[in-house]
């Protein structure tokens, strides 16, 4: 085991507003090793992807405040300056967006956007070297005729295609880290999985650290070796993929499993939703950020859901799993009162 | 603009945030598990004996492709919708599923009317007229009957009207109710979705996104519908939510006795709410069949790819599971290719599939399959199972020695069925 490439802790992101200030992300700690992938999910407002544009110091210094520590290889990200940042960007971390239309600038080629992607971090390469790598790299993800290709514009691809590019400038000078932001919402479920699979096989190729941020649990499923669950700009839950899938300790946790139907499963299972809304980061709700929303809150003595914030610590099932709730007892919570409900067949089989 | 209703943020109270406005009851009392789960839904039940409310037959929708230049010549077509079949039964749901460019939109907006289709004919209600060629006139009263749900709820809502002139907007146009009782009926179709009545006032700015397709829902259900065209209703909705929006969709199918066409791309959502289900692929239907054979028993390559191609929750620290890899991208509808739309992406595909188009052949009591080589996964026949229906060689060309025999285009299902072990015609 190699030290873990990307070290965030105790990271905050506020935004200061016309409204007051929104607490985005609040004590957000991970980390991601080299040729692992971290999922993190989580609903819109839950600040997965805020956390993760501060790993590439995307955030407007002059508007946002960051405090807490991200290293990348080493390096503190967390106050570096625009010129060193860029250095970092593209070389040690890249990034794939989710909407690949709007992430391509329509004037330009598609092959002339990578060779530049290229020539960013190589300054001695020549315009036609670069244009030897872009094809490369398209050919690498799977364009056909990459050739030809090279130099057709972002909108004469397909929205697969696109998608296939944009990872293509993601990789094209080999980053550690990789995030990869909703890469497959926009996408159809024959395209998403093409882009799935070639995400996982060049991940293989470099040993990249991958972040996956997604609100697709079957994606992260099968993509994630350990998940990290936000919710309310806070990590929640955090453990290896299929502990957290199938014996998750969080109520959060348990409600987007039981919001979600599964097409491989039971077709018995019901279909349970989180009542109410996701919270308003302006104003958080006291306590556990979820406690408005949870069914559990009684089975806590005193009321402390609502006044008291519960750390996230070592779960009854060892260290490797965090959660971040008041329940004394999760696991058993879950199978007696959650499981029966949201997939019956998982009973009749143990 | 200032809106006296709207509830400045109170730093001292934090409880109340916009999320607790959403349902009444959990505000006064905080369900349980167990109660909580009592008000979740286990899917849609199929009932078979139900008739039709909406019965479509070979509709078609081209739309020109013009030249640009001066003299804007029409130089093709996109073939959006192509001579599709199907029947929605009265209270029931049928799902419509593809990739997007498929024309499950098209096919929504043509039962709206939104569109006049190019070719076919559309039965709705018993009624013998075809709506397919009526006039806006005489579609007026029928857009009583039929009412769409839209899949963005940030677009779909005019921002400058409150909530209570959008919900109230089919109420005049239509007529029905005295003025003095708008205001009423708006506030009972709020309860019914889910909102608090007295934020008939409230601009759509002021809700949520869930919040928001409960007011595009409220709208759809002014009318007492009879059929709802549901487009992409929950796609733009956060997971947790989604599932809201579901469970609302089906108490009110309950309550109301509402027929959905539901439209998604979503095969898990549509597992759920769908007890019918219709795959296409490119302008057809390649498969329909109820959920158990779509799901467990499909017998399209294209519908079996696209089972496989949706990740599975409990594939967890698994890594991916091995899946049906479909290569490349849809053809263009304006130029698809000849005989089978999907033969050059079919893992199955041979001389016959680009001869011969694969007719819409009913193989069970509710599945009917458009495909030459169609079995279940794996155990795909090797010679073409349609030859002799068709009345051509294992090639795809002419045989004289065969006779065709006719092939049921009822766009519902027949008493008598094509089976395809036995290869004759039987009937239950």
């Amino acid at each position: 085991m190699s030290d873990p490439f990307l070290v965030v802790e105790d990271l905050t992101v506020k935004f200061p507003t016309e409204d007051g200030l929104v607490n985005a992300v609040t004590d957000l700690s991970y980390t991601v090793e080299q040729g692992k992938t971290l999922g993190i999910v989580g609903e819109s407002g839950s600040g997965k992807s805020v956390s993760s544009m501060a790993v590439l110091g995307l955030h407007d210094m002059r508007t946002a405040r960051i405090t807490g520590s991200i290293k990348v290889g080493g390096q503190e990200v967390v106050g570096l300056g625009e010129s060193k940042l860029r250095k970092l960007r593209g070389k040690e971390v890249a990034m794939i967006f989710q909407d690949a239309l709007a992430a391509l600038h329509p004037f330009y080629k598609v092959g002339s956007q990578l060779a530049e992607a290229y020539l960013v971090h190589h300054p001695k390469a020549s315009k036609r070297e670069a244009r030897r790598k872009a094809i490369e790299m398209l050919d690498r993800v799977g364009i056909p005729q990459p050739d030809r290709r090279v130099d057709d514009f972002p909108h004469q691809f397909s929205g697969g295609m696109r998608q296939r590019a944009m990872i293509a400038m993601g990789l094209i000078n080999d980053p550690k880290l990789l995030i990869a932001d909703e890469p497959t919402t926009a996408l159809d479920v024959t395209v998403q999985a093409q882009i799935l699979d070639l995400l996982q096989d060049l991940q293989r190729e470099f040993n990249s650290a991958v972040i996956i941020i997604t609100h697709d649990l079957g994606v992260i499923a099968e993509m994630a070796d350990d998940i990290l669950v936000m919710y309310g700009g806070r990590g929640v839950e955090k453990g290896p993929a299929k502990e957290v899938l199938t014996r998750p300790q969080m109520p959060y946790t348990w409600g987007l499993l039981s919001s979600v139907p599964d097409v491989h499963g039971d077709t018995a299972s019901k279909l349970v939703p989180i009542p109410g809304n996701p919270p308003s980061l302006l104003d958080p709700p006291s306590g556990c950020a979820f406690h408005p929303r949870c069914a559990h809150v009684d089975k806590v003595a005193g009321n402390k859901c609502v006044t008291e914030l519960p750390p996230l610590t070592a779960g009854p099932t060892g260290a490797g799993h965090l959660n971040r709730c008041h329940l004394a007892d999760p696991v058993g919570v879950f199978e007696t009162e959650v499981l029966p409900v949201i997939a019956p067949e998982l009973l009749e089989e143990s | 603009m200032t809106d006296v209703n709207h509830p400045p943020h109170d730093p001292e109270n934090p409880a109340v945030t916009e999320g607790e406005e959403l349902s009444a009851s959990n505000e006064e009392q905080k369900l349980t598990f167990a109660q909580l789960a009592q008000t979740g839904h286990a899917p849609t039940e199929l009932d078979p004996d139900a008739e039709p409310v909406l019965s479509v037959d070979n509709l078609k929708m081209y739309f020109p492709v013009k030249s640009s230049g001066l003299v804007r010549r029409t130089i093709g077509h996109v073939q959006a919708v192509d001579g599709i079949s199907f029947q929605v039964p009265r209270g029931g749901s049928l799902g419509l599923v593809g990739e997007s460019g498929c024309g499950k939109s098209t096919t929504g907006r043509l039962i709206t009317r939104l569109y006049t289709p190019t070719g076919g004919s559309m039965q709705f209600g018993g009624k013998k007229q075809d709506i397919a060629r009526m006039s806006n006139r005489e579609l007026k009263p029928l857009r009583r009957d039929v009412q769409m749900i839209f899949q963005d709820p940030y677009t779909s809502l005019n921002p400058r009207h409150t909530v209570g002139a959008i919900v109230g907007a089919p109420l005049e146009v239509h007529n029905v109710v005295p003025k003095n009782k708008v205001l009423p009926r708006v506030q009972e179709l709020l309860e019914v979705v889910g909102l608090n009545p007295e934020h008939y006032n409230r601009y759509p700015n002021e809700f949520s996104g869930g919040q928001r397709q409960r007011i595009g829902i409220a709208r759809a259900l002014t009318l007492n519908p009879k059929l709802l065209v549901a487009d992409e209703p929950v796609s733009a909705l956060d997971v947790s939510i989604q599932a809201q929006v579901i469970n609302l969709l089906q108490d009110l199918q309950q309550e109301f006795d509402i027929a959905f066409l539901f439209i998604a791309h979503d095969l898990a959502v549509v597992r759920h709410f769908c007890p019918e289900v219709a795959v296409m692929y490119l302008g057809k239907i390649v498969e329909v069949a109820d959920r158990e054979s779509i799901y467990n028993h499909a017998h399209h390559p294209y519908t079996q790819a696209l089972l496989s191609a949706v990740p599975d929750i409990k594939q967890a620290g698994q890594g991916r599971r091995e899946r049906i890899r479909l290569e490349g991208d849809v053809p263009s509808p304006i130029n698809p290719p000849s005989g089978c739309r999907f033969r050059t992406r079919c893992p199955l595909a041979q001389e016959i599939c680009a001869k011969v188009e694969p007719p819409l052949l009913q193989i069970g009591p509710r599945h009917k399959v458009a495909c030459h080589f169609a079995g279940e996964i794996g155990r795909h026949p090797a010679t073409p199972v349609t030859s002799g229906l068709l009345g051509v060689d294992r090639q795809g060309s002419p045989d004289p020695a065969v006779t065709p025999q006719p092939i049921g285009t009822n766009p519902g299902y027949d008493k008598q069925w094509f089976d395809l072990d036995s290869q004759q015609m039987v009937s239950a």
